[in-house]
């Protein structure tokens, strides 16, 4: 079959969901924002939700994820995504209502507005995606920032003993009662990027059924801010992050595994 | 046959938001406004009009969750007092920046910090000087008896959707918490999505319902022509505002030599004075500011030119005054008075400053 086959719309079988725009994405090459961002438009579009569904942007890299998602959606401001959440989905509690945040957005900033989000038991999704930096305001250190890590505010390595330990929000927010459904995926690999599709699908499946906040954290790359290659960013995330924050259902059906 | 009630200020705003066919309210507790909250969670207007109530967790995700319910088409409120005002106020100028319609009440306490919870009216510049960052105003409106708790909710809604901006109905402590007799209106059905969409255009992001173009709520724009042009729009519609929507009551001004300016409680305070001051002779009129933000400025302006003297009086250092002066352009002699800090004048005490500072002085 010639290129020019392939192409062929009778021979397509696979096309970008029409939940994304056209526009390029503003994420560096090699982030795993794009992916995360394809997934989560791929699940609402194959459920049928694309005129139900409202999104949520952060502040962050993903600030302008409206840009990209081609479905209606609300800025918030630095961590208050989950508060302006439950201001629509109480208005709206029939419409599918999500969040796309980062790790200073959701664990620092918004720390509070995602506890309690949480604790409400809220009737949404929660999109966490945790890169242990601060990528768009150039490489600062997060919340989520690993032990020893070099950042433009932590230059000589994160110190536990002046700077705290990264914090497990995810693990924290699985306590909570209000909180159905708690994984944590990775988007590096075709097998991950699979995996994690499917949780954001249970994810919007809990919503649907009305059982309570599902929470899918996916650790990404940032290799601008990590300031190396994007394929052994990944390397480096297998071999540091995943040990600190490992991969796998942290809570399913309300019960802690 | 009318509904009238004897009602705390706070416990008729509240009232006053389910009748106006308010949507949602989400609110956080402080003295001296916790009776709107409490008043909301007792009625339980979701089973009257299908109104939320929710208690949030901080002023902050309150006024975000306006926010939310704001940006899907909701006649949207929260209520608080002056500290968590500010910390309302980057909601606030988010709303103003992403051009969305609530309603936000302000019942004053004596500042700054953590202050006092006695009546105040020391968040004049915070309310009408915009509060948040960035170029904004809120139209404001200034309720000086419990009927105009009352009254000014669904006045607060129509401007909110309107100008598509937010809106704060700046009450004081005593305003909140006295008791008076109030006529209360009809009950207004709660708008469906087709009706906001007819009444108000189709910019909410609900859903991309029937194939319709989405809608995006965002204040963000990096391209700095852009943010100015927006910055234009905002500044043409506060424009309109000022053209379209100013409120204000002469009281005694025809004959009158001197004028007290004031709002809210301190107007009320005002009419006794004026009062013991006709009683001496002195003629004394009230020009009572009902909205602070549009300023009457040329009305004032035009009175200035045939006077004697203005007396600002207001239960701050000297806020209003300000405005009080840019509008006369010197034109009549201009000064404050007002107890603060939690302090509340007396009628004497006005009348006596009137004498003092204007009158003799």
């Amino acid at each position: 079959m010639e290129i020019i086959d392939i192409i062929k719309p009778e021979n397509l079988i696979y096309t970008k969901t029409k939940n994304m725009t056209d526009k390029h994405l503003s994420y560096c090459p090699g982030c795993g924002h794009g992916t995360a961002h394809n997934i989560t438009m791929e699940v609402v579009e194959e459920m049928g939700i694309t005129a139900d569904t409202i999104g949520v942007a952060p502040v962050g890299c993903s600030v302008l994820a409206y840009e990209f998602m081609n479905i209606d959606m609300t800025q918030a401001a630095h961590g208050r995504a989950p508060a302006v959440a439950t201001g629509i989905k109480r208005v709206y509690p029939d419409k599918f209502v999500f969040t796309y945040q980062g790790d200073g957005d959701l664990a620092a900033i918004g720390g509070n507005e995602t506890l309690h989000a949480c604790n409400r038991g809220e009737n949404i999704v929660i999109i966490f995606v945790n890169n242990g930096i601060y990528g768009m305001t150039g490489g600062q250190m997060a919340p989520t920032t690993l032990d020893g890590m070099r950042t433009s505010t932590s230059p000589y390595g994160r110190e536990i003993e002046t700077m705290g330990s990264p914090l497990k929000i995810t693990e924290l927010i699985a306590q909570l009662p209000g909180v159905h459904y708690v994984t944590r995926q990775a988007v590096h690999t075709a097998q991950a990027v699979r995996k994690a599709k499917r949780a954001i699908r249970k994810a919007f499946e809990v919503q649907k059924d009305k059982k309570g906040l599902a929470f899918v954290e996916i650790v990404s790359n940032c290799n601008s801010g990590w300031k190396m290659e994007p394929v052994a960013s990944n390397e480096w995330m297998v071999e540091h992050m995943f040990p600190y924050f490992p991969l796998g259902d942290i809570k399913v059906n309300g019960k802690l595994k | 046959m009318a509904d009238i009630k004897l009602m705390k200020g706070n416990e008729a705003l509240a009232e006053a938001a389910i009748r106006a066919g308010c949507d949602a309210y989400f609110g956080y507790p402080i003295t001296p406004q916790s009776e709107v909250i409490e008043y909301l969670m007792m009625e339980r207007p979701e089973d009257r009009t299908g109104m939320i109530v929710l208690q949030a967790e901080s002023e902050i995700a309150a006024i975000h969750m306006v926010y939310g319910a704001a940006g899907a088409g909701k006649k949207a409120m929260t209520s608080s007092s002056s500290p968590g005002i500010s910390l309302k106020e980057e909601g606030i100028s988010y709303l103003a920046g992403s051009e969305l319609p609530a309603v936000i009440v302000n019942v004053v306490r004596g500042g700054p910090g953590l202050g006092t919870i006695q009546p105040s009216q020391a968040d004049y510049f915070q309310s009408t000087k915009g509060g948040g960052h960035g170029d904004y105003r809120l139209y404001v409106l200034a309720p000086a008896s419990v009927q105009e708790m009352v009254d000014f909710v669904d006045i607060a809604f129509e401007v909110a959707f309107k100008y598509r901006n937010p809106v704060m109905i700046l009450a004081d402590g005593i305003i909140g918490q006295m008791m008076e007799k109030v006529v209360f209106p009809e009950q207004k059905p709660r708008l469906t999505d087709e009706e906001i969409e007819e009444k108000y255009g189709d910019w909410v992001t609900n859903g991309k319902r029937n194939n319709k173009e989405r809608n995006i709520i965002t204040s963000l724009d990096l391209d700095p022509y852009k943010q100015e042009a927006h910055n234009h729009k905002l500044q043409e519609k506060y424009r309109l505002m000022q053209e379209d929507e100013l409120m204000y009551e002469m009281i005694d001004c025809e004959d009158a030599d001197y004028i007290l300016v004031a709002y809210g409680s301190s107007a009320r305070i005002s009419q006794k004075a004026m009062q013991l001051a006709r009683e001496k002779g002195y003629k004394v009129g009230i020009f009572r500011l009902i909205t602070l933000f549009p300023f009457p400025s040329k009305e004032l302006n035009e009175l200035a030119g045939k006077v004697k003297g203005f007396l600002a009086v207001e239960m701050s250092a000297g806020q209003m005054i300000e405005d009080l002066k840019l509008a006369i352009e010197g034109k009549a002699k201009a000064e404050h008075y007002g107890r603060y800090g939690g302090v509340v004048h007396s009628p004497e005490e006005v009348l006596e400053a009137l004498e003092n500072q204007i009158i003799k002085g």
